[in-house]
This record gives C-alpha cells, sequence and structure tokens, in this order.
C-alpha cells in the first residue's frame, strides 16, 4: 500500500476515532488562529482604511512595506516574538513564552499586515468612487473610513478570511513561540511536523487531510453566513 | 450599570465557549528544555503522565537539539534543561548557568546506513575505523548540524579519526541541520550513512533501506542529564517544582519507569542514575 492510501485510511480512523487528545490539538489550533485573525483585524481594518483615506508623505512607502510584509516569514515573526518575550527580552517578565497567548500574539504579528494591505486596497478603490460624495456631505476623513469599512465589509471578510488561512497554516511562528509542548501548545501543524519527524508519515499526511478538511468547513460556513446577510441586508 | 455588568458577563461566555481551551485553569507547570530524541523517541509521553500523575503538576517540554536546549536554560526560559552532551552539560554548570546536574539515563549511538553499504562496514565494531571507510569512499553522509547532543558526539568522532568532514561538504558530506527524525527521513531517502541515537531509531518508521551497520562500541556510549536553571542568575526559576522532577527522575521510582519504556520489546533508555546523595 502506497504513502498516500495509507494517509487516506489514517485520516478516515482518526476521524472517526474521534480521539480527545486530536480534537484538544484541534481545538487549540481553531481557538489560537481564529483569535489572531480577530486581533489582526482590530488592529488591521482601521489602519488600512485610513491609509486607504488619507494622503500624508510617506504614504507611498507605508503601502510597499505592508505590502511586502504579507510575505513575512513565520519563522522570523516568531523569532521576533520568541526575544521579545523570552525571560532575557523586554517583556520576559510576563512570562508568557510557551503560552498559547505568545502563539496568538506571533500569528496577529504575521496575519496583521495581510488584513491591513488587502484592506487599504479595497477601501482606496471604494474611496475612488465615492470621494466626491462624501467629502460634498463635509464627512471627516475618519467617519468616511469608518463609512466605506462597512460599505465594503463583504470584500473585507475575504481579507480576514485570508489572514486567518494563513495563521491556521503557518508553523515556524507557533513552533518558535509555543514550543510544541504536548497539551498545553501543540496544534495541528506542529503535529504534523512532529509526525513527520519521527517517520510516521502516514499520520502526518492523515492530520494535513483533517486540517485542510476543517478549514474547508470554516470558510463554507463563513461564506454562507456571508451569502444571508448578503441576501437579508445587502 | 447592572446592564453594563450583565453585558460583561455574557461577552465573557461568549468568549470562553469560542475559547474553551485558552480559559481552561491551570496546574502548577515547569518548562523542561530538553533534546528531540527524548521526545521523539515516545519517552516523555510514557513517562511524563506517571510522574505528573503523582506531584499533581504539570511538566510542559520543549523538545529542541542539546545545544538550543541550554540556550533556552540560558535565557532563563526553561527551569530545568534535560540533555545529553556531558561535556557541554559540566561547562554549563561550571559557568553558572544551572545547578545540581545528575546523570540519569543512558543509551547509546549506532551507525545506520543502507542495506547496500557502499563503504562496507557492516558489522563493524570500531565505529572511527567506520567513519574512515565512509569518507575514504566518499559515500553519502548525513550530518545532523544542528549543535544537538548527537551532531556533537559525531564531530568529536570525526575528530578522532583525524578527518576533517566540512571538507566532504559539497559532495559527500551533507549538514541538515534539523532533528534526529528529519535527518533520518533524509538519509533514508539518499541512502546515506548517518549517525543516530537508539532511541530515535527504534521508534523511527520510516526506515526505507537503512539499517544498523556499526553498534557496540563504547565510544559510542551517550549519557543524558538533567540540572536546574540557575536561580540565582533567574530569580523566576521554579526551584521547588523543578527539583521535584529531577528529584523524582533519579528516584528509584523514576528509574524503574524509565527502564519500563520499550517498543517491540526492546528497551530505549538504561537507567544510571547514582544512587541518592
Amino acid at each position: 500500500m502506497n504513502t498516500f492510501s495509507e494517509a487516506a485510511l489514517e485520516s478516515a480512523r482518526l476521524l472517526l476515532g474521534l480521539d480527545s487528545h486530536l480534537l484538544a490539538i484541534v481545538a487549540l489550533s481553531l481557538e489560537v488562529s481564529i483569535a489572531a485573525a480577530l486581533c489582526a483585524s482590530v488592529i488591521g481594518l482601521p489602519i488600512g482604511a485610513m491609509i486607504a483615506v488619507r494622503r500624508f508623505p510617506g504614504r507611498q512607502f507605508i503601502v510597499v512595506v505592508l505590502n511586502a510584509l504579507m510575505g513575512l516569514p513565520p519563522v522570523v515573526a516568531g523569532l521576533v516574538v520568541y526575544l521579545l518575550l523570552s525571560r532575557a527580552g523586554p517583556l520576559g517578565g510576563y512570562g508568557i513564552l510557551f503560552t498559547p497567548a505568545a502563539m496568538i500574539i506571533a500569528q496577529t504579528v504575521l496575519v496583521l499586515p495581510i488584513i491591513a494591505a488587502l484592506t487599504r486596497q479595497s477601501i482606496e478603490d471604494a474611496w475612488r468612487d465615492y470621494e466626491e460624495q462624501l467629502k460634498s456631505l463635509g464627512v471627516t476623513p475618519s467617519r468616511a473610513a469608518l463609512t466605506l469599512l462597512w460599505d465594503c465589509r463583504f470584500s473585507l471578510l475575504t481579507a480576514v478570511l485570508a489572514g486567518f488561512g494563513r495563521a491556521v497554516a503557518e508553523v515556524g511562528a507557533v513552533m518558535m513561540v509555543g514550543g510544541n509542548i504536548d497539551g498545553v501548545t501543540r496544534v495541528m501543524t506542529t503535529t504534523i511536523a512532529l509526525e513527520t519527524s519521527k517517520g510516521d508519515l502516514p499520520l502526518a499526511l492523515g492530520l494535513g487531510a483533517i486540517l485542510l478538511l476543517l478549514v474547508l468547513t470554516l470558510n463554507a460556513l463563513v461564506l454562507a453566513i456571508r451569502d444571508f446577510a448578503e441576501r437579508r441586508y445587502g | 450599570m447592572v446592564k453594563k455588568n450583565m453585558v460583561k458577563k455574557l461577552l465573557l461566555l461568549v468568549a470562553m465557549m469560542t475559547f474553551p481551551t485558552l480559559s481552561q485553569a491551570q496546574l502548577p507547570f515547569i518548562v523542561v528544555a530538553s533534546t528531540t530524541s527524548t521526545e521523539q523517541s515516545g519517552l516523555f509521553k510514557f513517562l511524563l503522565p506517571v510522574f505528573e500523575k503523582l506531584a499533581g503538576m504539570q511538566v510542559r517540554v520543549v523538545a529542541l537539539g542539546t545545544g538550543q536546549a541550554l540556550d533556552l536554560a540560558r535565557r532563563g526560559d526553561a527551569d530545568v534543561a534535560f540533555v545529553h552532551d556531558t561535556e557541554l552539560e559540566l561547562k554549563f554548570v561550571a559557568d553558572g548557568h544551572a545547578v545540581g546536574r545528575r546523570e540519569v539515563m543512558f543509551n547509546d549511538f549506532i551507525l545506520i546506513g543502507p542495506q547496500s553499504d557502499p563503504a562496507h562496514i557492516a558489522g563493524g565494531k570500531d565505529i572511527v575505523e567506520g567513519l574512515k571507510r565512509v569518507a575514504s569512499s566518499k559515500s553519502a553522509f548525513v550530518s545532523r548540524g544542528d549543535r544537538s547532543g548527537t551532531h556533537a558526539a559525531e564531530l568529536r568522532l570525526w575528530g578522532i579519526s583525524g578527518i576533517d568532514p566540512h571538507s566532504g561538504k559539497g559532495s559527500w558530506y551533507r549538514e541538515t541541520g534539523s532533528g534526529m527524525g528529519p535527518a533520518l527521513n533524509t538519509a533514508s531517502a539518499m541512502n546515506a550513512y548517518i549517525l543516530a541515537d537508539r532511541g530515535t531509531w527504534i521508534s523511527f518508521r520510516n526506515r526505507g533501506d537503512s539499517v544498523i551497520l556499526i553498534e557496540g562500541d563504547k565510544r559510542l556510549f551517550n549519557q543524558y542529564g538533567v540540572m536546574l536553571v540557575n536561580p540565582a542568575r533567574h530569580p523566576h526559576v521554579k526551584v521547588e517544582l523543578g527539583n521535584r522532577f529531577i528529584n523524582w527522575l533519579v528516584s528509584p521510582e523514576g528509574q524503574k519507569t524509565i527502564a519500563g519504556y520499550s517498543i517491540d520489546g526492546q528497551q530505549l533508555f538504561f537507567a544510571n542514575a547514582a544512587p541518592g546523595r
């Protein structure tokens, strides 16, 4: 039997067995990445919108930097957060290294540029269409940003989902600041990395299939809610 | 005012339902910086539940190479270090980074290679002679290259053989910079020789054509030691909890538990702590 059919069997066995240990790992994966996507949205949506509607010196530079940071390697984000949270680092006193909180911070750093940059683009396009209208009404830029954020909410959902997707799929940052501690900071991707290390490739691939299935389900769910809301209130 | 309170409670409830794992209460715990071999061989998965139940505390293991694990301890990011490079450990203690080092257990390194054995070393008892033949036949050799205990042991053996393996870089000597498991995956995929610890090898599943070629040389001895990160340097170190773990590891019960870990009837680690001080 080849690795792929073994993996298919393995993932079916894992899904049917619904082992509580695996469930905890899946739950932590989702919780950490959803929390990170939420934190990054709370910060990134307003930042993206403000950059879109305001004109100031150095704006072009910030836009380029933000776009470039979408390609920030997870390991680098992890390393920076590790150095900040380490006991020898400036925030070491809080003792949150190797906890889920540290993982959320690292993933937020990773996801923030994605959400901010995509928001900036969406809002800027909308701003081009509505600028004159909003200005003639005497609306302040901050007020305009808020209006456009609400107006673009459906396309911004995709930005948030892209951020979540990046968070739930990465392994470098959570490995570094979480430490892949069994029962505490072990998530789907670090488990897959660990099982690969142990040479149990079918199990690793099976876990990968489950992760994909989860992300697919979550995306379908969000899309369904979006469609419903769009029909109802759009 | 009442309304505000209600909203707060409701928000908390929603947060707890959305993030059930994150809002769990916590047991007292220590962080142990340890090695990939102890983690990937499955020892901790077997050992820690026994201790945690007994001691009512949690042991959080971060598994890295020995060099990295000691770095972590040096920065104060762990309470206890549990690694395998005696030379480095003694220096670590001498430099004041850790205290109370105890030896816990041992196993041995083995030279793994492809069944076809292009360097003709199978069955040999002399690891240095084996390495010399690998080098002279320019057969592919995978090195951990990650400052782990196994990597340090490998470099010491090359040192005894008088060969500088780095001269073979870019041709037969391949540094992967990865843990024991990934390095074994690489070696098995390119039919290369590799020095591995027996514990990881026994639990390793993706062997392909690789087999043990040299074992039993006394220079392949692999000692594990445990120590407390120096609380004088890092005041937040959990001295009492850390010592509870260390003392249990070297106690008769801890030693018996370690010796009881086996896969397919093969014992992985041999307890050898010196009796209580």
